[in-house]
C-alpha cells in the first residue's frame, strides 16, 4: 500500500529532475525521491538504512549540494542551447529503450514469494547487520576508511586556495582610509548610519540630508545592488525640511567644511553638525 | 517484490536521462545521486527477496561511496566554478582543442 502511494510521487519527482529550469528545485525533487526511498526501506524491514538514508542522504549529501549552490549561485541555471545537434532527442531515446528494456526483462522472469527477513533480522536489524560487517565484510569496512580519508583529503586540496596577495590587516585598511583622504577627500569617519531622520530605523531606508536628500552612502551596497532600497515617505522630509529650516536659504557653514575639497557626503555631515550647533542656544 | 525492482529500473533510467540532458555540472551530479539510490533500492528488495542481509550491506557500502564522491565531485565542481566563472558542463571543453 505504501508502495503503491509513494512509488508515483517518486517517479514524478524525478522526472522534474529532468525538467525544472533552477538547481535549487532540483534539490529540493531530489529530497522527495530520497526520502520517499527511506520510508521504501522502512517497508522493506530495513530501519537501519532507513535512518542512514535520512542522516547520510538526506541530512548531508543533500545540504552539501545546497550549500554548494549557494556558493556557485542559486541562479546558475541551465542553458538551453545544445551544443551537440540532436543531442536531447537521442538522449531521450535511448533512455526510452532503456527504460523498456529494463522494465520487460525484469517483468519477464517471475522472482517467486519473498522469503522476508524475519530470521535474519531476528534480534534486531542493527544487530544483525552488525554481525555481518563485523566478520564477513570486516575488510571492506576498514577499506571504506581509507577511501573517507582520501576523499577528506581530496576535498580540502581541492577546495585551497593559494593566497596570491598577502593578507590586508586594519593597519593596511586605517592607512589606505588616509591616503584616500589626503589624496581625493574622502571621509575618514565610519559611513552614516541609514534612516537617522527619516522616522524609521529599516536597514533598507536612506538616511536623510539636511536638505531632505537621501544620502546613498547610508544603505548597504548589497540592498542597492539587489534594488530593493525604500524610497523615503515626502511627507517626512517635509517635516524635516520644516523642523530644520530651508538649508538653502542660509549661509554655508563655517571654517571646517571649506578647508579642503570634501565630497558631497561629507559637506552634507559638517552642515548637520552646524544646523545643530545654531540650534541649540 | 517484483514492483520495487521495477521502480528502481525506472528511477535509473531516469537518472541516465539526466546525466545525458541536463547542462548543470549540480544536477547532473544529483542525476548521478538518483541513479546511485535506485540501485540501493533494488538492492534492498532484493535482501528481502532472499532472506539475508547482504543486500543491506552493499546498499550501505554505496552509501558511504556516495558520500565520498559527493564530496570530492562537489569540491571539482566548485574549482571549476572559481576559475571559469560556470557550473556549466559544456564550459569546461578546455581538453577538446
Amino acid at each position: 500500500m505504501t508502495f503503491w502511494i509513494l512509488a508515483p510521487v517518486m517517479v514524478v519527482a524525478a522526472l522534474g529532475l529532468l525538467f525544472v529550469r533552477k538547481a535549487v528545485h532540483a534539490a529540493l525533487l531530489l529530497a522527495i525521491v530520497m526520502i520517499s526511498l527511506a520510508v521504501l526501506y522502512a517497508v522493506l524491514e530495513a530501519p537501519f538504512l532507513f535512518a542512514v538514508q535520512i542522516i547520510v542522504y538526506t541530512g548531508a549529501i543533500l545540504m552539501l549540494f545546497l550549500f554548494v549552490m549557494m556558493l556557485v549561485g542559486v541562479d546558475a541555471s541551465d542553458s538551453v542551447v545544445e551544443t551537440i545537434k540532436g543531442q536531447r532527442l537521442l538522449a531521450t531515446l535511448g533512455g526510452l529503450a532503456l527504460g523498456v528494456l529494463l522494465v520487460l526483462a525484469l517483468t519477464q522472469g517471475a522472482l517467486g514469494a519473498a522469503v522476508g527477513l524475519e530470521d535474519a533480522n531476528d534480534g534486531g536489524n542493527v544487530q544483525a547487520i552488525a554481525n555481518i560487517l563485523f566478520s564477513r565484510w570486516v575488510f571492506a569496512f576498514e577499506v571504506t576508511s581509507a577511501l573517507l580519508i582520501t576523499a577528506a583529503l581530496g576535498a580540502m586540496v581541492l577546495a585551497h586556495r593559494e593566497r596570491i596577495a598577502p593578507r590586508e590587516t586594519q593597519a593596511d585598511m586605517a592607512a589606505r582610509r588616509l591616503r584616500d583622504y589626503a589624496e581625493r577627500g574622502t571621509h575618514v569617519g565610519p559611513l552614516p548610519p541609514p534612516g537617522v531622520f527619516a522616522r524609521t530605523n529599516a536597514v533598507d531606508t536612506a538616511a536623510l540630508l539636511p536638505d531632505g536628500t537621501p544620502a546613498e552612502a547610508s544603505i548597504s551596497r548589497v540592498l542597492a545592488a539587489r534594488g530593493s532600497v525604500r524610497a523615503v515617505p515626502a511627507e517626512d522630509v517635509e517635516q524635516v525640511r520644516r523642523q530644520i529650516g530651508d538649508p538653502a536659504a542660509r549661509p554655508e557653514g563655517g571654517g571646517k567644511s571649506g578647508a579642503t575639497a570634501s565630497t558631497e557626503s561629507d559637506r552634507n555631515l559638517d552642515r548637520v553638525e552646524d544646523d545643530r550647533g545654531e540650534g541649540r542656544p | 517484490m517484483t514492483e520495487y525492482i521495477v521502480l528502481s529500473a525506472i528511477l535509473f533510467t531516469i537518472g541516465s536521462v539526466g546525466v545525458l540532458v541536463r547542462r548543470n555540472a549540480i544536477v547532473v551530479f544529483m542525476c548521478i545521486e538518483l541513479m546511485l539510490n535506485a540501485c540501493n533500492l533494488s538492492l534492498v528488495a532484493f535482501a528481502r527477496q532472499h532472506g539475508n542481509l547482504d543486500g543491506q550491506i552493499a546498499a550501505f557500502f554505496v552509501m558511504v561511496v556516495a558520500a565520498a564522491e559527493v564530496v570530492v565531485g562537489l569540491a571539482i565542481i566548485m574549482t571549476i566554478f572559481r576559475t571559469r566563472r560556470s557550473a556549466s558542463v559544456d564550459d569546461a571543453s578546455l581538453l577538446k582543442y
